[in-house]
């Protein structure tokens, strides 16, 4: 399983890295939707500081529905699918690598992001650890949570437009409960945010045990 | 010997649509088989089933002695087929793609040179990414995978689509060594001249059925048949 995941993962940055659409498409949207939330809370600073960690994770997860998307156009492009299936790669391995993958655009999206929010929202950091452990934890579980219903979408003609609407509801507790630990950690709440960094525990294991279990079926309807 | 494939009554459906509806369909080690029948017949269909892409619901389907109904997944490593789709990614170089191919399939790397070299695919074509290459040297890339990987099955539909006449000649030898060093290889193709002077015999389809299986040159025997 975790050779393939690692073949699987290295081809998909490695297309990424070719395709450059993180760099020139995802990360210039990401900065722009921060942008025009700053423009919106412009009059009252206090506030913009203050909605900084929701922001920033609303910023993340739209980009994160446009790494999923593009993570499976990719497949669907020549027969690529197919040619996985025929290929004999272990599905688990296939979700593994493909969760790898966009979690590390994510997390590169995220640090641009992070110095994005520091210099235009003038925030500062509390609890730098709680804040780092709960990224990973919530980049962790918007690429699980992504891949699984971009599989699942991925055989549908209506595929754009149906993977929000699956992975929107979904994901709600990972933002609300990153939103909650980076409030703890940015020192904008007294919230006690390791509290909130285990239900990121928890849901990154139902979406990761969901994928390694279940991607075979999804791999094979789609 | 048993044969490497074996559909007795196969069924298959796409949707509700029975695509391949009752064929019977056997392949010995080695041989060489076409398969022929107009658009729609179930040719595609049947390469796809045997290489356990579409699930076969009824009857009997064996394919390397895996049953295809119970697991299809099983003969999938084992099976190399070329499709309509070439399976490349178009970023990736064509060097790339068949490294992670045959990478995937857990084949050597020493298999990728010679390939690509075999289909004609040096000089700077190997490192130039896929989006920028004509049809016909994608096909050449597609069918490069295959040389590297070396199944022990080839599926091949309508292979010589988009090559040019000395890459056609090129592709029917590799054809005829790969049945030579015991791979069996069935082919779909409209190019009815070329495919009967590969195979032993033809097998037609018609509404997803077998309708004949004649010896296509009395003189081609297949290489390995006991």
């Amino acid at each position: 399983m975790w050779p393939d995941a690692l073949l699987v993962g290295g081809k998909d940055l490695k297309v990424e890295m070719r395709s450059r659409v993180t760099t020139t498409q995802v990360a210039p949207y990401a900065i722009l939707v921060l942008l025009i939330f700053g423009f919106a809370f412009d009059q009252d600073h206090n506030l913009l500081s203050k909605v900084t960690p929701g922001l920033f994770w609303v910023a993340v997860l739209l980009c994160a529905l446009l790494s999923v998307q593009r993570s499976f156009a990719v497949e669907a492009a020549d027969g690529a699918r197919d040619g996985l299936r025929l290929s004999g790669l272990d599905p688990a391995g296939v979700f593994l690598g493909k969760v790898g993958a966009v979690a590390l655009q994510l997390a590169a999206l995220e640090v641009i992001l992070g110095f994005g929010v520091v210099v235009l929202f003038g925030t500062g950091f509390a609890d730098p650890g709680l804040l780092v452990l709960s990224a990973a934890a919530a980049t962790i579980g918007l690429s699980a949570a992504g891949v699984v219903y971009g599989m699942m979408a991925a055989g549908l003609r209506v595929r754009e437009t149906l993977l929000p609407l699956l992975v929107l509801p979904v994901v709600a507790p990972v933002i609300l409960a990153a939103t909650q630990c980076w409030m703890a950690a940015l020192g904008f709440s007294a919230t006690d945010g390791w509290r909130w960094l285990i239900l990121l525990g928890a849901f990154d294991a139902i979406y990761l045990t969901l994928g390694v279990v279940g991607y075979a079926t999804l791999l094979e309807e789609a | 010997m048993d044969p490497v494939i074996c559909f007795r009554s196969a069924v298959a459906l796409v949707g509700r649509f029975p695509v391949l509806a009752g064929v019977d369909f056997e392949v010995a080690p080695g041989e060489i088989v076409a398969v022929a029948g107009a658009n729609g017949a179930g040719k595609t269909s049947l390469l796809r089933a045997c290489a356990g892409l579409l699930p076969v619901v009824g009857g009997e389907a064996r394919v390397l002695g895996e049953d295809l109904i119970s697991n299809p997944r099983a003969v999938r490593r084992r099976v190399g087929m070329l499709g309509h789709a070439g399976f490349l990614y178009d970023d990736l170089t064509v060097a790339e793609n068949v490294r992670f191919a045959v990478r995937a399939a857990r084949c050597s790397l020493h298999n990728v040179a010679p390939a690509l070299e075999r289909l004609g695919l040096t000089g700077r074509l190997p490192d130039t990414p896929v989006a920028a290459l004509s049809a016909g040297q994608r096909r050449r890339a597609s069918i490069a995978v295959l040389v590297a990987r070396d199944p022990e099955l080839w599926l091949l539909d309508e292979p010589h689509a988009g090559l040019d006449s000395d890459n056609r000649d090129v592709l029917d030898s590799t054809i005829r060594e790969a049945s030579a060093r015991g791979a069996t290889v069935v082919l779909a193709s409209h190019e009815h001249d070329r495919a009967r002077s590969l195979a032993s015999r033809t097998v037609t389809l018609a509404g997803g059925a077998t309708t004949a299986d004649v010896a296509s040159f009395p003189r081609r025997s297949p290489a390995h048949v006991a």
